[in-house]
């Protein structure tokens, strides 16, 4: 490498641990796996932020702008907004918990392999 | 029903000087591990997911949505719960666009990341005033709150409570850091949840077990309406305008952001973040239970006599169901409440002048240990000192725009620019600078001409600017500034760096 491997800019602190890579970071970044793996991330990400989306201000507009649907009765008193407003908590808290999962599963071992290729 | 609140009780005192003495243990332990920056500002990065994830939820859950949100169904019914899932929709969209960057990318503050590949001088400073200004309005709403709130729960004077929260708060933060405000906090979180499952339990023990008795008591007592939306929600732009804010705004919070880097690495932020939804949603699924047995069992007019916002529904409530005890339990809470939440302020208000401020703007990344905890400190003491003065200059003012203004200068200032800064190859230092002060100037004067402050405070016959919530227009302007800045002049270095960015944003590669 005829410049310092931008790994090792001050800011990177790790004592101990010389870089020697088998591909460089350039090389890293500019792979087709690693732009997959990223483009993977984000799909996935405004995917569950759409869904979120849809939920979260689906549930609002809906209430601003049919609100004898909201106060439809589903019980003796209580209305469809009830389970409503407690949907879109939990929905919140799924897809969350999807997210977490997925990059558990998928995306953490995908960059555990790309950090042993960078570096020994 | 007679009610003991506003008297100082033994019950009351005593939870009080509990709830501080285990703090204060905590913070004499957390202090002897807080030496260097990273231990001061971060917890030397040793904190784990699960507490990670109670602390957020600690930090989060402030007397406002506990007592304000109890309050809002007990006198208001169902808009209360709308209020409600706004407060919690942000930690999902913190999670897929920023959580796991902001951890890789990020020493101590948001701002190094935003200035990651950027010159750091502008940057700093732009990001600095945007974190500042967040959490000086956040702080001022919290003081404001807190010093009414302690009057109303213990009787005590105005002042002397805005006075006992600032010192309390900052021996936690001065001494024992960022360790001593996580364990505040986590303490704090843990108290809260178990006093509103609590409260909630005693309110459906009232009811067979079951809500829609509850329910049918409610109409029975208010109507009908108490349990259908009312007049919160009414213009679809406005009441996609407040979600935003309060949806991005989480993204932009100093004091949130921060707690990103106490957890050792990006799964463990990841982690955090679905605690803390799930305590935080737990927390807003029950606490209408309570808005709503209070309705019933305390009553409206107990409620408004005692508070004219409803804030006193909850410590109502605990004092009849469970008896002068319970009632000095829930006010303590809500006090513990109160100064976690200001501890978190400080440190982040304390930490954007300090790390970047002081060690990055004026002296150039080149302060040594002592000097960056020395600084530290100052300004700790400076802002806690600023936080029970401007609480005291406040008194009686009507300070609730401060949140809505906290949370749209944190989705116009501070969230475009962490954003495009890290998925943006092409923004620039000045795309970001541009960005920051047009959505912190922006959202400001747009909420000051609002009806909000504009007529509520300065008493005008009309606003000068239409939506109560600015967040939709702001937000967008911050965008589309820092595009175009940055289209207008490209910024070549800048985009070189964007792929050592890469490899630390996605794969961790040299996360500190």
């Amino acid at each position: 490498m005829d410049k310092p491997s931008p790994l090792s800019r001050p800011m990177v602190n790790r004592p101990g641990r010389p870089a020697r890579p088998q591909r460089t970071a350039h090389e890293v970044v500019s792979s087709p796996e690693f732009k997959a793996l990223v483009s993977k991330r984000w799909t996935v990400s405004l995917v569950l932020l759409v869904l979120l989306f849809v939920g979260y201000y689906g549930y609002i507009l809906l209430i601003a702008t049919n609100r004898e649907l909201v106060a439809t009765r589903i019980g003796e008193v209580t209305t469809l907004a009830i389970p409503l407003g407690v949907g879109v908590i939990v929905l919140a808290w799924v897809l969350t918990a999807f997210y977490v999962s997925w990059a558990n599963r998928s995306y953490d071992p995908e960059v555990a392999r790309m950090r042993s290729e960078l570096r020994q | 029903m007679q009610t003991t609140l506003g008297t100082p009780q033994l019950a009351s005192i005593g939870f009080f000087f509990l709830i501080v003495g285990i703090t204060l243990v905590i913070t004499y332990w957390a202090a002897r591990r807080t030496k260097t920056s990273a231990e001061f500002y971060a917890a030397g990065r040793s904190v784990s997911a699960a507490q990670n994830g109670l602390a957020l939820a600690g930090d989060y859950m402030s007397a406002a949505s506990f007592l304000g949100i109890s309050g809002m169904v007990a006198m208001k019914g169902y808009d209360g719960m709308i209020y409600a899932t706004g407060w919690l929709v942000g930690w999902p969209a913190l999670m897929f666009l920023i959580a796991e960057p902001l951890r890789n990318l990020g020493k101590f503050t948001f701002a190094d990341v935003v200035a990651f590949r950027l010159r750091q001088r502008p940057v700093r400073i732009a990001a600095a005033v945007g974190g500042i200004l967040t959490v000086l309005f956040y702080t001022i709403a919290q003081m404001v709150g807190s010093g009414q709130l302690i009057k109303l729960m213990f009787g005590i004077h105005y002042e002397l409570a805005e006075i006992i929260v600032g010192t309390v708060m900052l021996a936690y933060v001065l001494f024992g850091g960022m360790l001593a405000t996580t364990w505040v906090q986590i303490t704090k979180a843990v108290l809260l949840l178990v006093g509103v499952t609590l409260l909630t339990g005693l309110t459906l023990s009232k009811f067979g077990w079951s809500p829609a008795n509850l329910y049918r008591e409610v109409v029975a007592a208010h109507g009908q309406a108490a349990l259908e939306p009312g007049g919160l929600v009414t213009s679809p732009a406005e009441a996609v305008s407040l979600g935003l804010a309060l949806m991005f705004g989480l993204l932009g919070l100093p004091h949130i952001l921060m707690r990103f880097y106490t957890v050792p690495d990006a799964k463990a932020a990841r982690k955090s973040v679905l605690y803390a939804t799930g305590l935080i949603g737990y927390f807003y699924v029950i606490i209408p239970i309570v808005g709503f047995g209070a309705s019933v069992l305390v009553g409206r007019d107990l409620v408004s006599r005692m508070d004219v916002g409803g804030n006193m529904a909850a410590p109502l409530l605990g004092e009849l169901l469970g008896g002068t005890a319970f009632l000095g339990f829930i006010a303590a809470v809500a006090f513990a409440t109160i100064l976690a939440v200001v501890a978190g302020l400080t440190l982040a208000g304390a930490s954007a002048f300090s790390h970047d401020i002081y060690v990055s703007v004026i002296k150039g990344g080149r302060a040594t240990e002592e000097q960056q905890v020395r600084v530290a400190k100052i300004a700790t003491v400076v802002f806690g000192v600023a936080a029970v003065a401007l609480g005291i200059l406040f008194k009686g003012q009507n300070v609730a725009f401060m949140v809505g203004l906290a949370f749209a200068i944190a989705a116009s200032a501070n969230f475009p620019a962490l954003l495009l800064s890290i998925v943006w190859k092409r923004f620039t230092t000045q795309g970001a600078v541009w960005s920051i002060l047009v959505g912190a100037v922006g959202s400001t004067a747009m909420i000051v001409l609002s009806r909000t402050v504009w007529v509520d405070v300065f008493h005008f016959a009309s606003p000068v600017f239409p939506m109560k919530n600015p967040a939709i227009l702001s937000m967008s302007l911050a965008f589309l500034t820092g595009w175009l800045v940055s289209i207008a002049a490209p910024e070549t270095k800048a985009q070189e760096r964007f792929e050592d960015e890469k490899v630390r944003t996605y794969l961790g590669v040299g996360a500190e």
